[in-house]
C-alpha cells in the first residue's frame, strides 16, 4: 500500500523540556519522524518548546514553533498552520495527553484535523486504568487484581480485595509519579493523597503487590494491514517493585525458553490489536511468577518510548523513522533496513550480543531526599553498553556510567551478615555493587537472592566476576594470553584489572599489547551476522581464544576522519545540549567532506543514531575504550583530529590521556581549557588582560579555606574545581557551615582544590557564548540571567538580548570576552560567565568549549554556531563564514525546569548547585511575551487575580516595593507575614498581614493549603530563615501555586502577568524571525 | 554456584578440549561440551534467540551441525516438554559462552546433563560470529567437531573426513529419523497452565507421513480436532488409505528431497490423485513440488532462525515464520497448475505453494513453529477447513 496522498502536511507534537521519565529519546523520535516525513513529501509542522533538541533545528521541519506545549497553544498553532494530520505518538506523554485534550474537546474535529498513528479511542483505551482492564480481560490477559478510586474512601474499598502490600499507579503520570507501594494502612493512605493529587484525573489504581516477580518489556511495532512484529524483548535485572526507567535491563530476555517467549510474544500482538494500535510502535510490559511462569500484563503505551529509544539502539531498527512511515500508509514489507541495506523493514531483528543498560541517579544534588528506588522515577539518564555476552555488556555499562567505577567496585555494607541482608532487601541506586559485595563478605547466591529477589541466573554472573577479581586479587595478572584473555571476555577494564592487582593500568595495557589481547569490532548489524551489513554501527569486544583469532568487523576507511567523542549518560548540567553539539559537528564535518565517527554510550540521544555520522561506536567514555576505537580507525585513512569539547566535562576528561597517547586534539588545546579551569593561572591570565574577577582564594585544606574566606568575607561562594553543573558548589555564610563544606567538598574535587569566591550580592549575571579562530572573534549571544549571580546558571532563565543593561556595559562585555578568546587562543567556542554590579563587570568564569547555552543562542540568533565551531576546529576561518552580529526583531528567554516534585523533602530554593534537568524557550516580540511563554512551557500557570503572598528578605524589601504596587494596580490583593507587612503599609501598600507558621494558627501555609494564594513571592537568607519558610516552598510546590525565591524573578512574572491581562498570545515558527 | 568459570584456570595455560575443523582445513579450538568423541554433518547457523532445546531435537537438522549465534545457550536448562522427537537430529552444536545453571521455572536440570543423556557433542568458547560469517560466504561446509579432554587431536585425520563426508546432496535422511511403525498421536499444544493436553472427541483423522515430523505439528492438528496416525516415511500409499484418512500430512525432514523423493514422491502423486486433502510442510513441500514436475536446488544460504518473514501473496499479509531449509523448490520450475502462495521478503524464494484443481497446498517453513512464532499457525486451520469442506 502506497503512503496516504489525501494528507499533505502533518503536525508533530514533540515532548517539550527534559525533565525525569521523558529525555532525550524523544527528541530521537521526533527528529527521526521530521526526517521520515519530509523525506516522503510532506510538509511538516513542528511544535516543541524545547531549544535544546535537534528536532528544532530550522531545517528539520518546515514549520518549527518553539512555543509551549499547552492545548490552548497547540490549537493556535493548528488554526494558523491548517495541518490535515496530528502525529501525537513521538513525543511521550506530553504529545499524547495533548493531542488527546484536543480529540476531547473538539477542536481536531472543528478544524478537520486527523489524529494519525494513535486514535483517540485508542489513546484512551491503553491510558485510562478501566478501560484498560476491560480490554485485555477480554483477550483473556491476566492483570493483578486491582481497582480503580477517585477518591479515599473509594481507595479504602478498593483495598478490601486488593489486600496489602499493594501498589498504587496514579493515572497519566508520567515515569509513576506520585505512586508507591505501601505495606501498612498508614502509608496506603498517603501514597493514595499524593497518587490522586499527582494524577490530572484525580485517578488511581490500587493493585495486588507483585514486587519481587520477573519483569519483562516487548517492543513492537504494527501497521495497517495488521502486519505485527516484535522489535526487541528486554528483561529487567531488577525484579518487579522498581520502575523500569530506573531497572537495570538486558536485552534481549535471557531467561525465558520459546515457549514461554512466544506466549508472550502472542499476548504482546493481542494487547496491540485490541487496544486498537493502527499503526506505529508500542511498548507492553509483563509480570513473570518466577515460581510457576503466571503471566501477568503491567501496562502499555501507544507510542515511542523510552524503551522503544533503547530497543532501536539495541538492535538497530530504527523504531521511530519506522513508525512515522507507517502512520502515512505505508506497510512494513514496502520499508527497508537501512542496516542490512538488502532486506525489508518487515522482520524481527535478532541479535548476536548482550546489551545491558543501567540507569544513572543524581540524588547527591537533592539533599533531603531518600536515596531508594520504587514504582515512580528517578533517574536521569542511563548509559547502554554493548557485549558478547552477559558480563562484558555489564561492566561495561558500569563504567559508562561515568560515576567513577571501573566496574564493581567494592561498598561498605559492613560484614555483619544481617546488615547486609537489609541493604540487600532495598533498592538503591547501588545495588548491584551491594550484591556484588555481598559475595566478597561470602554470603552465598541463596541468601543474596532470598533478600534481593534478583533472578538467581543474572547473581550467579556476579559471582563468578567477584570469585575471578579475588583471583586476579591474591595471584595477580595472569601472564599468559588465555588467562588475561579470559578477563577481558569477562568485561574487566584495564582500569580494574589493574585495581585488583595492585599496577597502573598502563601496565595492563603494556601486558595487553605483549600478549596481542586487542578488542575487536563486531556490527549491530539486525541479523545476527545473516546478512551483510553495510552500515558501521559497531561495538566493541574481546573474541577469539588463545588458539584462533577473532574477526574484526571495522574495516576503517581510507578517508579523512574526524573523532567526536560523546558526552556519556545524562545527568543534571550535562544533556541534551551537549549531544545537540556533538550532533552538529558531525553534520557539519560532513558536509566539509571529512568521514565522521561517532562515539557515545547513551541510548537516548540523536547521536548514538547511526544516520547521525559516517560510522557509530557504542563504547563507553574511557582513555582505554576511545584510544583502541582510535587506534583502530589510525589503522586506514587519516585521522585528522578528535573533538573533545562538545560533549560537556565527559570528553575533557579524556582529553589529557589521549594527547599523551599522541592523538590529535582538533580546536581549543586542552592546555588552554586547563588554563581556564587553573585558578592561579587564570588569575594571572586575567592581571595581564587587566580584567576583574570577584575577590577569591584558593584551598586545599579547612585551614586554607577559613584564611581565605576571612581575607575575602562572607557571604562567599565555594566550588570545586573542574566539575560541571555546580556539583557541589554552595554560598558559605559562616564559619560553621564553611568547616562542613569543606569536608565534603574537598573530596568532591579529589586532587584538585577549592575554589572560593566573594559573593556579589544582588549582582546580575551574564552568560556569553562565543566563537574564535585564534584571530577573530564572534560574540554570537549575550544572555542576561533574570535572577541575580549566585543562582547556578543552568538554573536561571535568562533572556536574549539583554533586557535591562546598558549598551556600554553590553560593549564592555563584548570588549572583554573578545579579550579572553584571543588570549586563551580559542579555537572553537568559549562561554564566559560575568557579574555585573554598579555597571562594574566582574569575570567569574571561563569556559573555552561547548556550553549549555549553546543550542539556545544558536536558535535565537538563527546561526548555526556550532556546527561553524566544528569546521572552525577542522581548520576553516571565522571569516570565510562571514557572520554578522545579529540583529534581533525579537527577545527569547530560556527557563529551567526542576524535578523537585520528584523528591519529596527537597527544598526548593535555587542556589549554586545545579537541579534543574532540562530547559524550554519562549520567543516573541517582547520581553513580557517571551518570559510569559517560557513560564507557560515550563508548565507555570500564572494567576491573573486572588492574593499574592510575599515574605522578603530585608535586603530585598525595597527591591520589592515597586513589584507590590504592580501587583495591587493589576488588581491582586496582597497577604504578608510582619516584617514584610510592616513595610508595606509604611509605604501606604494595602497589605493583609498572616501568621508566620510559627506564629501560631491559621498561618500562611493554612491559607496556601486552602487554595487561597495564587502566587508566592518569598525570598530568604540565612540557615534558619531557610529552615522557617521551607513549608512554604514545599505547600507551594505541592499544591502547584506559582512561586519566585527572587526578586528579579517575580519582577518579571509580575510583567508576564500584565501581559496575560492585556494582550494575546500570538505564535509564530522560528522560521519567521530574523 | 555458578560452573562456567574455573578460576584456578585464569593462571593457568589452558587446554583446548575441543576442536571444529571444516573440510577445507579451518580450525576452530574450543573446550567441549556434553558427550565426548567425534560427530560430522554440514555446519549451519540458526539465528533463533529462544528455543535451543526444541532445535536441537528437531530431526529436519538431522546431518546438521548447529552454530547458534546468540552466545548465551543453555540459560534456561533443559527441561522434558521442549521436545520435538524423542528419536535423533541435531548431530552437535557449536555455541559461544559456556553454559551455565538454569535459570527458570520449568528447567530440570543443566543442559550439559541433557546433551550427555543424549549423547550429544559440542564445542563452546569459539567465536560463532566468525564462524557464521565463514557459514555466509562459503556456503554451509562441512565439519568435525571433536571432543577430547586430553586435548589431544589428529587435525590432520579431521580435516580430511570433514572433506570426505558425502554431505546432505543426495542424502536420503529421512528414512533414518523417520518413525519405522505406524503410531497413534492425541497429544494437544503446551499452555502456560497445564501443559500439553490432549485432544477430546476428534472430528477428523489426518495420517501424517513421519520424513522427521516436529511433534508440535502433530500438536497444531490434535489441538484442531483432529487425530493422527504416524506411519513411516517408506510407506505406501495403500497404506494411508488403509487409515482411512480425511486428510494427509506430509511432514518436514532432513536431507537432501531428491534423495528422499526416489520413493516418496510416487506415493505423494497417488495422494494427490486420489483427492484427499493434503498439506505440505518443508521437506513434505519440496517433495510435494517435485511430485507436480517442480525441481528443487540447494541454497547458497539456508533459512534458519525465526525471524524470517514471508508473504502470504493471497492476502497480502507478512508473518514472521520459523525456518529450517537449505533446499528450495526452484520458482521457474513450477508447472501450470500450480500456483506459487508464498515468498520469501528476504531472499524472494519461493516459500509456499497450492495446486488449483486439487485440495493440496505446502509450505517451506515452520507454521507449528517450536521455537518461533507463531504466526502461520493459520494454515493449520486452512488444513483442518479444507478436510472439513471435503467431507
Amino acid at each position: 500500500m502506497p503512503k496516504r496522498t489525501d494528507i499533505q502536511s502533518i503536525m508533530i507534537i514533540g515532548a517539550g523540556p527534559i525533565i525525569i521519565g521523558q529525555a532525550c529519546e524523544f527528541d530521537y523520535s521526533g527528529t527521526q519522524a521530521c526526517k521520515a516525513l519530509k523525506e516522503e513529501g510532506y510538509r511538516v509542522i513542528l511544535v516543541n518548546s524545547n531549544p535544546a533538541t535537534i528536532m528544532t533545528d530550522p531545517g528539520l521541519a518546515d514549520a518549527t514553533y518553539v512555543e509551549p506545549i499547552t492545548p490552548e497553544v497547540v490549537a493556535r498553532i493548528i488554526e494558523k498552520e491548517k495541518p490535515d494530520a496530528v502525529l501525537p505518538t513521538m513525543g511521550g506523554q506530553t504529545a499524547l495527553n495533548t493531542a488527546l485534550a484536543l480529540a476531547e474537546d473538539g477542536t481536531l474535529d472543528r478544524l478537520g484535523v486527523k489524529l494519525i498513528g494513535a486514535k483517540q479511542e485508542a489513546i484512551a483505551k491503553a491510558e485510562d486504568r478501566d478501560q484498560f482492564r476491560t480490554a485485555m480481560m477480554k483477550i483473556g490477559l491476566d492483570m493483578p487484581i486491582s481497582g480503580v478510586a477517585h477518591s479515599l474512601d473509594e481507595a479504602w474499598k478498593v483495598l478490601e480485595k486488593v489486600k496489602l502490600p499493594c501498589i498504587i499507579r496514579p493515572s497519566f503520570t508520567l515515569g509513576g509519579t506520585g505512586g508507591g507501594i505501601a505495606y501498612n494502612r498508614e502509608e496506603f493512605e498517603t501514597i493514595v493523597g499524593s497518587g490522586l493529587d499527582a494524577s490530572p484525573t484525580t485517578e488511581v489504581l490500587v493493585e495486588e503487590s507483585i514486587v519481587g516477580w520477573k519483569e519483562y518489556e516487548m517492543e513492537v511495532v504494527r501497521d495497517k494491514a495488521d502486519n505485527c512484529i516484535i522489535i526487541c524483548s528486554i528483561e529487567n535485572v531488577d525484579p518487579m517493585g522498581v520502575h523500569t526507567g530506573d531497572s537495570i535491563t538486558v536485552a534481549p530476555a535471557l531467561t525465558l525458553t520459546d515457549k514461554e517467549y512466544q506466549v508472550m510474544r502472542n499476548a504482546s500482538l493481542a494487547v496491540l490489536r485490541e487496544i486498537g494500535v493502527e499503526t506505529g510502535g508500542s511498548n507492553v510490559q509483563f509480570a513473570v511468577n518466577p515460581e510457576n511462569g503466571r503471566l501477568i500484563i503491567i501496562e502499555m503505551n501507544p507510542r515511542v518510548s523510552r524503551s522503544s529509544a533503547l530497543a532501536s539502539k539495541a538492535t538497530g531498527f530504527p523504531i521511530a523513522k519506522i513508525a512515522a512511515k507507517l502512520a502515512v500508509g505505508y506497510t512494513l514489507d514496502e520499508l527497508d533496513n537501512d542496516i542490512t541495506g538488502s532486506t525489508p523493514a518487515s522482520f524481527e531483528p535478532t541479535i548476536d550480543y548482550v546489551v545491558t543498560k543501567i540507569p544513572r541517579f543524581t540524588f547527591e544534588k537533592f539533599q533531603g531526599a531518600e536515596a531508594k528506588l520504587g514504582t515512580a522515577m528517578k533517574s536521569v539518564g542511563e548509559a547502554m553498553a554493548v557485549g558478547r555476552t552477559f558480563q562484558e555488556s555489564l561492566q561495561k555499562a558500569l563504567r559508562s556510567l561515568e560515576t567513577g567505577l571501573t566496574g564493581l567496585n567494592e561498598t561498605s555494607i559492613g560484614d555483619d551478615k544481617q546488615d547486609i541482608l537489609n541493604v540487600l532487601a532495598q533498592s538503591t541506586p547501588d545495588r548491584l555493587l551491594n550484591i556484588a559485595q555481598a559475595f566478597r563478605t561470602g554470603l552465598s547466591l541463596e541468601e543474596i537472592q532470598g533478600a534481593s529477589k534478583f533472578e538467581p541466573w543474572f547473581l550467579a554472573q556476579i559471582e563468578a566476576l567477584v570469585q575471578a577479581e579475588e583471583a586476579v586479587r591474591s595471584k595477580g595478572l595472569p601472564d599468559h594470553k588465555g588467562g588475561l584473555l579470559t578477563l577481558k571476555k569477562m568485561g574487566f577494564s584495564d582500569d580494574r584489572l589493574a585495581e585488583l592487582a595492585g599496577r597502573q593500568a598502563v601496565d595492563v595495557a603494556d601486558l595487553r599489547e605483549r600478549l596481542d589481547i586487542a578488542p575487536v569490532y563486531k556490527r549491530i548489524d539486525t541479523c545476527a551476522g545473516e546478512f551483510t551489513s553495510k552500515t558501521p554501527y559497531l561495538y566493541s569486544t574481546f573474541e577469539g581464544n588463545e588458539w584462533d583469532p577473532a574477526i574484526c568487523e571495522a574495516d576503517p576507511s581510507d578517508r579523512k576522519k574526524v573523532v567526536i567523542l560523546g558526552g556519556g549518560p545524562n545527568r543534571i548540567g550535562q544533556g541534551i545540549e551537549f549531544d545537540y553539539c556533538c550532533v552538529h559537528a558531525a553534520y557539519a564535518l560532513e558536509e566539509a567532506g571529512y568521514e565522521t565517527i561517532m562515539v557515545n554510550c547513551n541510548p537516548e540521544t540523536v547521536s548514538t543514531d547511526y544516520d547521525t555520522s559516517d560510522r557509530l561506536y557504542f563504547e563507553p567514555l574511557t582513555v582505554e575504550d576511545t584510544l583502541a576505537i582510535i587506534r583502530k580507525e589510525q589503522s586506514k585513512g587519516t585521522l585528522h583530529g578528535v573533538i573533545v569539547q562538545f560533549g560537556g566535562q565527559t570528553p575533557l576528561k579524556l582529553a589529557a590521556g589521549l594527547e599523551a597517547a599522541g592523538v590529535p586534539i582538533l580546536g581549543t588545546s586542552p592546555d588552554a581549557i586547563d588554563l581556564a579551569e587553573d585558578r592561579e593561572r587564570f588569575q594571572q591570565l586575567l592581571h595581564k588582560l587587566d580584567l576583574i574577577q570577584p575577590q577569591n582564594g584558593i584551598a586545599r585544606s579547612v585551614e586554607e579555606a577559613f584564611k581565605a574566606a576571612t581575607d575575602i568575607g562572607y557571604p562567599v561562594v565555594v566550588r570545586p574545581s573542574y566539575v560541571l553543573g555546580g556539583r557541589a558548589m554552595e554560598i558559605v555564610r559562616d564559619d560553621e557551615a564553611l568547616d562542613r563544606y569543606m569536608r565534603e567538598a574537598v573530596q568532591v574535587s579529589g586532587d584538585n582544590p577549592v575554589l572560593i569566591d566573594g559573593y556579589l550580592q544582588n549582582a546580575i549575571e551574564v552568560d556569553v557564548d562565543c566563537l574564535c579562530d585564534g584571530k577573530d572573534v564572534y560574540v554570537a549571544g549575550i544572555m542576561e540571567h533574570i535572577e541575580e549571580a549566585g543562582i547556578h546558571s543552568g538554573d536561571s532563565a535568562c533572556a536574549l538580548p539583554p533586557y535591562t543593561l546598558s549598551e556600554a556595559v553590553i560593549a564592555d562585555i563584548r570588549r572583554q570576552s573578545e579579550a579572553l578568546a584571543i588570549a586563551l587562543n580559542v579555537v572553537g567556542l568559549m562561554n564566559v560567565q560575568f557579574a555585573v554590579k554598579n555597571d562594574t563587570v566582574y569575570i567569574l568564569e571561563v569556559n573555552p568549549r561547548a556550553s549549555r547555552t549553546v543550542p539556545f543562542v544558536a536558535k535565537s540568533i538563527n546561526y548555526p554556531i556550532a556546527k561553524i565551531a566544528a569546521r572552525i576546529m577542522a581548520g576553516e576561518s571565522l571569516a570565510s563564514f562571514g557572520l554578522e552580529e545579529a540583529k534581533m526583531d525579537h527577545v527569547t528567554v530560556k527557563e529551567a525546569v526542576f524535578p523537585f516534585a520528584r523528591f519529596p523533602g527537597v527544598d526548593v530554593v535555587l542556589g549554586p548547585e545545579m537541579r534543574s534537568t532540562g530547559e524550554v524557550m519562549g520567543i516573541d516580540k517582547d520581553f513580557a511575551s517571551a518570559f510569559l511563554k517560557s513560564q507557560m512551557a515550563a508548565g507555570v500557570v500564572l494567576p491573573t487575580e486572588g492574593k499574592v503572598f510575599v515574605s522578603v528578605k530585608d535586603l530585598d524589601k525595597p527591591l520589592v516595593k515597586d513589584v507590590a504596587e504592580k501587583l495591587v494596580t493589576l488588581g491582586f490583593d496582597l497577604v504578608s507575614t510582619s516584617g514584610t507587612a510592616a513595610y508595606f503599609s509604611d509605604n501606604g501598600i494595602p497589605v493583609e498581614k498572616v501568621n508566620k507558621v510559627m506564629e501560631g494558627r491559621p498561618n500562611i501555609v493554612d491559607l496556601m493549603k486552602n487554595g487561597e494564594i495564587t502566587l508566592v513571592i518569598n525570598t530568604t537568607e540565612g540557615a534558619q530563615a531557610l529552615k522557617d519558610s521551607y513549608d512554604i516552598r514545599h505547600t507551594a510546590l505541592v499544591m502547584k501555586t506559582p512561586y519566585s525565591t527572587t526578586i528579579a524573578g517575580a519582577r518579571a512574572s509580575v510583567m508576564a502577568i500584565e501581559k496575560i491581562k492585556t494582550g494575546t498570545l500570538e505564535v509564530n515558527p522560528l522560521q519567521s524571525y530574523s | 554456584m555458578s560452573k562456567s568459570i574455573n578460576i584456578s584456570d585464569l593462571h593457568k595455560e589452558r587446554t583446548a578440549t575441543a576442536v571444529l575443523v571444516l573440510g577445507d582445513g579451518t580450525v576452530f579450538h574450543g573446550f567441549g561440551i556434553g558427550a565426548t568423541g567425534e560427530t560430522i554433518g554440514e555446519v549451519c547457523f540458526n539465528t533463533s534467540m529462544t528455543g535451543y532445546q526444541e532445535s536441537l531435537t528437531d530431526p529436519s537438522f538431522a546431518g546438521q551441525l548447529i552454530t547458534f549465534t546468540f552466545p548465551h545457550i543453555g540459560n534456561v536448562g533443559f527441561n522434558d516438554e521442549d521436545i520435538e522427537t524423542a528419536g535423533s537430529a541435531a548431530s552437535g552444536l557449536i555455541i559461544r559462552a559456556d553454559i551455565t545453571d538454569p535459570a527458570n521455572w520449568r528447567a530440570a536440570g543443566p543442559l550439559n546433563d541433557w546433551l550427555l543423556a543424549r549423547n550429544l557433542t559440542g564445542i563452546a568458547g569459539l567465536d560463532t560470529r566468525r564462524l557464521t560469517h565463514v557459514i555466509r560466504e562459503t556456503g554451509a561446509p562441512n565439519g568435525v567437531i571433536a571432543y577430547h579432554p586430553d586435548g589431544v587431536f589428529d587435525l590432520d585425520a579431521l580435516r580430511k573426513k570433514a572433506a570426505e563426508w558425502p554431505g546432505l546432496e543426495g542424502m536420503d535422511l529421512a528414512k533414518e529419523v523417520s518413525c519405522k511403525e505406524s503410531y497413534i498421536w492425541t497429544e494437544t499444544r503446551w499452555a502456560m497452565q497445564g501443559g500439553f493436553g490432549e485432544v477430546a472427541e476428534p472430528k477428523r483423522h489426518i495420517v501424517a507421513v513421519d520424513y522427521g515430523v516436529k511433534q508440535n505439528i502433530l500438536r497444531c492438528l490434535a489441538s484442531l480436532g483432529c487425530s493422527i496416525t504416524v506411519v513411516p516415511a517408506t510407506a505406501s500409499f495403500e497404506e494411508i488409505k488403509s487409515h482411512n484418512p480425511d486428510g494427509i500430512f506430509l511432514a518436514n525432514g532432513p536431507g537432501d528431497p531428491a534423495a528422499t523423493g526416489e520413493y516418496a514422491v510416487p506415493v505423494i502423486r497417488e495422494c494427490i490423485e486420489s483427492g484427499i486433502p493434503t498439506f505440505g510442510i518443508c521437506l513434505g513441500h519440496q517433495m510435494l513440488a517435485l511430485a507436480v514436475g517442480a525441481e528443487t536446488m540447494k541454497m547458497q544460504q539456508g533459512h534458519r532462525g525465526a525471524n524470517q518473514p514471508v508473504k502470504d501473496l493471497t492476502t497480502g499479509k507478512v508473518e514472521i515464520t520459523s525456518q529450517n531449509h537449505g533446499f528450495v523448490v526452484k520458482r521457474e520450475s513450477l508447472p501450470d497448475g500450480v500456483s506459487e502462495t508464498h515468498k520469501s521478503l528476504f531472499d524472494g524464494v519461493v516459500e509456499g505453494l497450492e495446486l488449483k484443481d486439487k485440495p493440496v497446498f505446502s509450505v517451506q517453513y515452520h507454521p507449528e513453529a517450536s521455537p518461533g512464532p507463531q504466526d502461520s499457525y493459520y494454515l493449520f486451520e486452512r488444513f483442518v477447513n479444507m478436510v472439513d469442506q471435503h467431507a
